[in-house]
């Protein structure tokens, strides 16, 4: 199964976070890549949602519905602030 | 439901019934389970594909003497054919899957240890948590051969764990070796809410279930 | 900085379908009005979400094919033959249903006319739709920017949109055409799956920095950026849309 992209889970991370997000950059705590949300590697087929880092391929944040509920962990991707719009 | 507490109601799509096929007698699924045809492959990462020359499956942790076996010697165990119904936390369940393996009675007969939990861990680094008595009495396997066939790497080979009487994601694809642990140390997904037991008889989704 | 945020919060609301357009054997396009829409940009897109009468559900995302000058939002969907949304949408939906989206979602996959170009849109399948949505808000809008698209598909019967991808090309915009696995025996344009060759001749050299806009499958998707960056174009400049099976 493919993996997609953080573009795949744009709703989601909306939901969560109140705000678009794949603009968003951040740096993978595990080997320090600095991408964008949308660059990411997302896994969307499992009991919740994977991200990993494009470069390393660890875990940097994890989507999951808990009673309804999305709850989500990006402690391994630590985001700036997002750049202004052009 | 069609909503949980404080949720606004989604309207009905008219004539949407999803990829679920008809109920079967009541007490074959557990609740809030639908039965699927088909057998979807759920993965949160890339497909692992070690080699059978460097593959081996370990026993360790709180154990008196680690033991691993290589993959010769792995399928040279007595293995058991076994049908068994799997559900999948995410709702779909399958009936009546043939699977081949080693019995976890088997493995776990060839270590020495008190300890009461077991993580089992895999290629990829996916972990999960296990209590001895789940996977001791004929209750799981370290499976090798779905359907007949070898199994496949998108849904676990070479080798996954079985263990049926829980919610499938305890089932870890790529399985390659138990650690015995004196207390239950949740795993990937436990760590990020799932239900340390995960009895689908009980609906143990998530943590407080 | 303070995060650059998207007017209007994204609910659920319900749409209701309007039309329904063949597009080709498998594709249909589905034709909404929605009562609370403040507009998109092209690129965007909405989460789909279908509700059975006990409470099952299943959503889906599907990319915008119409442009922000457009009267209705348009999605286009392919239908997968084991799917278990794209079925419903593609045989089952008709005028008058209502079908609850939420969205416009995105702000990385987006092209206004104000960005400029050159702008190059390489598509995959499927991934073809929200090219539809940047294409006709560049014939609204755009027009100085010199536009590419370069739209691989398997077949001449696969190809979407085909008559209004000729109109847009009278208009201006640079429109090719590759087929991978079957072209009819007078076919002129290209064939076969895009190569660095046929890349390197699409493309416009690095320093005049496309934008560069690549959709549809990620083993396609993946191809082209490697090969893009291989011949020199920044990362940066290159923006990557993955979808799932489509089965195009």
């Amino acid at each position: 199964m493919d993996a997609l992209d953080g573009n795949a889970i744009a709703g989601p991370l909306f939901e969560h976070f109140g705000e678009e997000m794949t603009t968003t950059v951040g740096t993978c705590a595990h080997c320090g890549t600095r991408s964008q949300i949308a660059e990411l590697v997302v896994y969307t087929r499992a009991p919740g949602t994977v991200v990993r880092c494009r470069h390393c391929a660890n875990v940097v944040m994890a989507l999951v519905p808990i009673r309804g509920e999305l709850r989500a962990d990006s402690s391994a991707f630590r985001m700036e602030q997002a750049p202004d719009e052009p | 439901m069609l909503g949980g507490p404080g949720r606004v109601m989604s309207p009905v799509s008219r004539g949407f019934r999803g990829r679920r096929s008809e109920q079967v007698e009541a007490g074959r699924v557990p609740p809030g389970q639908y039965i699927t045809r088909d057998f979807p492959v759920l993965s949160a990462g890339p497909t692992p594909h070690t080699p059978l020359e460097a593959w081996s499956f370990t026993i360790g942790g709180s154990v008196d003497e680690q033991v691993s076996w290589t993959w010769e010697e792995f399928i040279a165990l007595p293995a058991e054919t076994v049908t068994v119904d799997i559900h999948c936390v995410t709702k779909w369940s399958k009936l009546g899957t043939t699977w081949k393996g080693v019995s976890m009675d088997t493995l776990l007969d060839a270590v020495q240890s008190d300890a009461e939990y077991l993580t089992a861990w895999s290629d990829g680094e996916y972990t999960t948590n296990l209590a001895r008595e789940d996977v001791s009495g004929g209750k799981a396997w370290v499976a090798y051969e779905y359907d007949g066939e070898p199994l496949q790497p998108e849904h676990g080979g070479p080798a996954r764990l079985l263990v049926p009487h829980l919610y499938f994601w305890k089932s870890a694809k790529w399985v390659r070796g138990l650690t015995l642990t004196p207390d239950d140390e949740p795993g990937f997904w436990e760590t990020y809410g799932y239900h340390n037991h995960g009895d689908p008889w009980l609906e143990q989704r998530y943590q407080g279930d | 900085m303070a995060r650059a945020a998207i007017p209007g919060r994204l609910t659920w609301q319900a749409g209701r379908v309007v039309d329904l357009v063949d597009e080709t054997a498998r594709c249909k396009s589905l034709v909404l009005e929605l009562a609370d829409w403040r507009g998109h940009r092209a690129g965007q897109h909405v989460d789909v979400r279908l509700t059975a009468e006990d409470g099952y559900q299943a959503e889906r995302s599907y990319s915008i094919a119409s442009a922000p000058e457009d009267t209705h939002v348009e999605l286009t969907v392919a239908r997968l033959d084991d799917g278990e949304v794209s079925p419903y949408l593609t045989d089952e939906l008709r005028p008058g249903d209502e079908l609850e989206l939420r969205g416009p979602i995105g702000g990385y996959f987006v092209w206004e006319s104000s960005q400029g170009g050159p702008l190059l849109m390489l598509a995959g399948g499927s991934g073809v739709v929200p090219f539809r949505a940047m294409l006709r808000h560049w014939a609204a809008d755009g027009r100085d920017v010199p536009a590419r698209l370069l739209y691989s598909s398997r077949t001449l019967e696969d190809v979407i949109y085909r008559q209004e991808l000729e109109r847009l090309a009278d208009d201006g915009a640079d429109v090719q055409l590759t087929l991978t696995n079957q072209w009819p025996d007078d076919w002129q344009e290209h064939r076969g799956r895009v190569d660095p060759k046929l890349l390197a001749e699409v493309a416009w050299p690095p320093h005049q920095r496309p934008l560069v806009y690549i959709c549809g499958p990620t083993g396609f998707v993946e191809a082209m950026a490697e090969t893009l960056v291989q011949m020199g174009h920044e990362p940066a400049q290159i923006k990557t849309e993955r979808f799932g099976p489509t089965g195009t």
